[in-house]
C-alpha cells in the first residue's frame, strides 16, 4: 500500500490534475455502484410488496374485504377465506412469546448479573446457537419428540386439570392428538426464546455501571437492581427485542407445517389442530396450479402475512433504534 | 427519675423493636425474592440448554446409524431400494454456492454504503431500515415473490430461481456485518489514506475493506448457514428433484427439501435418511456458525 501510495504523492505536485481526473472516474463508478445496490435493496423490497398483492388481486377480487374475515375454504367450490390461517398465526404467535418471554427474559438475567464470569461466554454461544439450528431440524424434532410425549404425557395431564376448570377449561379440552396450536405455539417458542434472550442481554450490558453499582451499594439485591435498575432503563429495547421475536413467529414456516395438525377451521380448545399463514401456504401451494383461484389467494394469504410482519418488524426496529439514539 | 440516668439499651424501647424486627423480616422476605428470582432464572438458562442438547442428541441418535459411505455415493431411489443422499448434497452446495456469490458483493457494496457514504441521509437511513427488515422477514415470502418474477413468467421451477431466492436471503446479513465492521475502523486510518492523496474508492476497497475483512468473513460464513438450511423459500422455486441433475434450468434437489419430503413420508428407509440429512446439515451450519464466532475473535 505504502508503496504504491508514496510514488503518487512525489510526483502529484505539477501533474495533480490529470491524477485527480483519473481517481475522480474511480470514485464516481464505485460511489455509484455503491448508491445502485442501496436502491436495489429498496426496489426489492417495493417489488415483493407489488408481486405479492398483484399475484392476490384476483382473491382480492372475487372475495373483497370479506377475504379477511371469512372462515371459508373449500378448494371444490372454489371459496376461498383468510380468516383461519390469520387465527392460527396470530394466536400461535401470541402464544409463542407468552411461553417465550418469561424463560428468555431467565436466561438474559442470568447471562448478564447471576452466571460466573466463566460461564457467559459458552452459555451464552450454546443458546445462540439454537438460533441458528435451521427451521426444518426443530419441525422434525417437533415431530417426532415433542408430538409423541405431548400426545402421551402433557396434554393428558392439562386436560384433566386444567381442562376442568370453569372459564379457562375449555380451551385445553379434547382428544390429545399432540399435534395442534398449542404444540406449534410450544415449538415456536422455543426458536423465537435465543432471539429475545440475545437481544435483552445486549440491551442489558448496555446499562451504565455506576447505576447498578450505586443500587448495590445501597444494599439492593440483584433481583432489585434488575427489577428498579436496569429494566426502567432498557424498558423500551426490551418491548422492541419482544417485538422481533414476534416477527420471526408470525412467519415461521417449516417448523409449524409438521406439528400443527393443518385443518382449516377454528377450534375453540387449544389442543385442536389449525393452520398459519405460513404452513396453509407450505402445505397447499403444490396442489393449486398456475392461475388458479386457490394460487391467488394463497398469494393473498402471502401479502397479508407481509403486511402484518411488516407493521411487527417496522415498530421493533424503531423500539430499538431509539436505544441506540437516546 | 433514675430511669432517666441509666440509658435504656435501644433493643429494650418497644417501638424500635418493632421497627428491627420488620426490617429484619422485609430483609428476609427480599432476600428470599432475590433467591426465589435466581433459581428461576438459572432454571430457564438450563431449560435453554436442555433443548439444545434435546435436538442434538435427537439427530445424533436417529441420525448417526444411517451414516454411511453411500449416503454420500448413491443418487435417491425410491423406498426400499438403499439411496442416498448425493444429488441433495451437490443440489444444495450449487445453489449455496451460487447464491452466496450473487449475493455477497451486492450485500457488501450496500454495507459499504451505509458506513462509508450515507452518514445520516434520509436514503441511508431507509436503505438501513429496509435491509434490517429484509434480514427478519418471513423467508416463505421471499419464495413467493421468486415463484411469481421467475418461475411463472419462465415456465417452471428452476435451479436459477432457487439461487435467486437465496441470494436475497445472503443480501441482508452481508449488508449488516460489512456496515458494522466498516464503522469500527477508526477514522484516523482513513484520514491518513486520503491524506496520502488516495482517491476514496482506492481507500475503501484497499484499506477499510482490507480492515474489515474477517467481519466480512463472518458475515459471509453466517450467511451460507442461514440459507444452507432454509427450506421454505426453496418450495416455490428449485423445488426438489428425485433425479440426478446438474441442470440449472431444471428444477434441482437440495437437502432441506429433500428432508421435508422424506421426514412426512410412511417409509422407514426414507425418514432414516430424512434423519441423516437433517444431522449432516446441523452440523453444518453449527459448524460454520462456531467457525463465523473463531474468525472474528481471531481478530479481537
Amino acid at each position: 500500500m505504502a508503496q504504491v501510495a508514496v510514488p503518487e504523492t512525489l510526483e502529484v505536485a505539477p501533474a495533480r490534475p490529470t491524477t485527480r481526473k483519473g481517481s475522480g472516474t474511480g470514485d464516481t463508478i464505485f460511489a455509484f455502484l455503491c448508491r445502485a445496490s442501496a436502491a436495489l435493496v429498496l426496489v426489492l423490497l417495493g417489488a415483493i410488496i407489488v408481486e405479492l398483492f398483484l399475484g392476490g388481486l384476483p382473491a382480492f377480487r372475487a372475495f373483497g374485504a370479506a377475504f379477511i374475515s371469512s372462515t371459508d375454504w373449500d378448494p371444490v367450490q372454489e371459496i376461498y377465506g383468510a380468516g383461519v390461517p390469520i387465527y392460527g398465526t396470530i394466536l400461535t404467535a401470541i402464544l409463542a412469546l407468552l411461553l417465550a418471554v418469561p424463560v428468555a427474559f431467565g436466561i438474559a438475567f442470568f447471562l448478564t448479573e447471576l452466571a460466573p464470569e466463566w460461564m457467559r461466554g459458552p452459555v451464552g454461544t450454546a443458546i445462540e446457537l439454537l438460533a441458528a439450528v435451521p427451521s426444518i431440524i426443530f419441525g422434525m424434532w417437533g415431530f417426532f419428540v415433542i408430538v409423541p410425549v405431548m400426545a402421551s404425557t402433557i396434554q393428558p395431564a392439562i386436560i384433566d386439570t386444567v381442562g376442568e376448570l370453569p372459564l379457562i377449561g375449555s380451551l385445553f379440552q379434547g382428544p390429545p392428538f399432540g399435534t395442534g396450536l398449542f404444540t406449534a405455539a410450544l415449538i415456536l417458542a422455543i426458536m423465537v426464546l435465543p432471539f429475545i434472550a440475545a437481544t435483552m442481554r445486549d440491551v442489558f450490558l448496555q446499562v451504565p455501571g455506576v447505576y447498578k453499582e450505586s443500587a448495590y451499594g445501597l444494599g439492593s439485591t440483584r433481583w432489585e437492581v434488575m427489577r428498579k435498575v436496569v429494566l426502567p432503563y432498557t424498558r423500551v429495547s426490551v418491548v422492541g427485542g419482544i417485538m422481533l421475536g414476534l416477527g420471526r413467529a408470525l412467519g415461521e414456516t417449516m417448523a409449524v407445517t409438521f406439528v400443527i395438525g393443518n385443518a382449516n377451521r377454528i377450534t375453540p380448545s387449544l389442543f385442536g389442530p389449525g393452520n398459519t399463514i405460513a404452513s396453509i401456504v407450505a402445505l397447499e401451494f403444490g396442489e393449486s396450479g398456475a392461475g388458479s383461484l386457490k394460487l391467488s389467494a394463497l398469494l393473498a394469504l402471502g401479502f397479508l402475512l407481509f403486511v402484518i410482519s411488516f407493521a411487527v418488524l417496522a415498530l421493533s426496529r424503531w423500539l430499538l433504534r431509539s436505544r441506540l439514539k437516546g | 427519675m433514675s430511669a432517666t440516668t441509666s440509658p435504656t439499651p435501644v433493643s429494650s424501647i418497644p417501638g424500635r423493636a418493632k421497627d428491627r424486627a420488620t426490617s429484619e423480616a422485609l430483609g428476609r422476605s427480599r432476600a428470599r425474592a432475590d433467591a426465589i428470582v435466581r433459581v428461576l432464572c438459572t432454571g430457564a438458562t438450563v431449560l435453554g440448554l436442555f433443548f439444545l442438547a434435546s435436538i442434538l442428541l435427537t439427530l445424533l441418535i436417529r441420525g448417526a446409524g444411517g451414516i454411511s459411505l453411500s449416503v454420500f455415493t448413491e443418487v435417491t431411489r425410491p423406498p426400499g431400494s438403499h439411496g442416498g443422499l448425493l444429488n441433495p448434497i451437490i443440489g444444495s452446495l450449487i445453489q449455496v454456492f451460487l447464491a452466496t456469490i450473487v449475493g455477497t458483493p451486492i450485500g457488501m457494496l450496500v454495507g459499504t454504503y451505509l458506513a462509508e457514504y450515507a452518514g445520516e441521509s434520509r436514503f441511508g437511513q431507509l436503505v438501513r431500515f429496509v435491509s434490517d427488515v429484509l434480514l427478519s422477514a418471513p423467508s416463505i415470502l421471499i419464495g413467493l415473490f421468486v415463484y411469481q418474477i421467475l418461475v411463472l413468467p419462465f415456465g417452471g421451477f428452476s435451479g436459477w430461481a432457487g439461487i435467486v431466492a437465496l441470494a436475497i436471503i445472503v443480501i441482508p446479513v452481508v449488508v449488516r456485518t460489512t456496515e458494522d465492521m466498516l464503522r469500527l475502523i477508526p477514522n484516523t486510518l482513513r484520514e491518513a489514506v486520503i491524506g496520502l492523496g488516495a482517491p476514496k474508492w482506492k481507500m475503501i476497497v484497499l484499506v477499510c475493506w482490507r480492515a474489515a475483512v474477517s467481519g466480512i468473513i463472518t458475515g459471509i460464513l453466517l450467511a451460507v448457514a442461514r440459507v444452507a438450511g432454509e427450506t421454505a423459500p426453496l418450495l416455490f422455486t428449485s423445488l426438489g428433484n428425485l433425479n440426478w441433475s446438474l441442470n440449472l434450468s431444471q428444477p434441482m434437489s437440495s437437502l432441506p427439501i429433500t428432508i421435508y419430503s422424506y421426514a412426512g413420508s410412511p417409509y422407514e428407509d426414507w425418514i432414516t435418511l430424512a434423519w441423516t440429512g437433517a444431522l449432516i446439515i446441523t452440523l453444518g451450519v453449527l459448524g460454520l456458525n462456531v467457525l463465523a464466532r473463531s474468525v472474528l475473535r481471531a481478530r479481537k
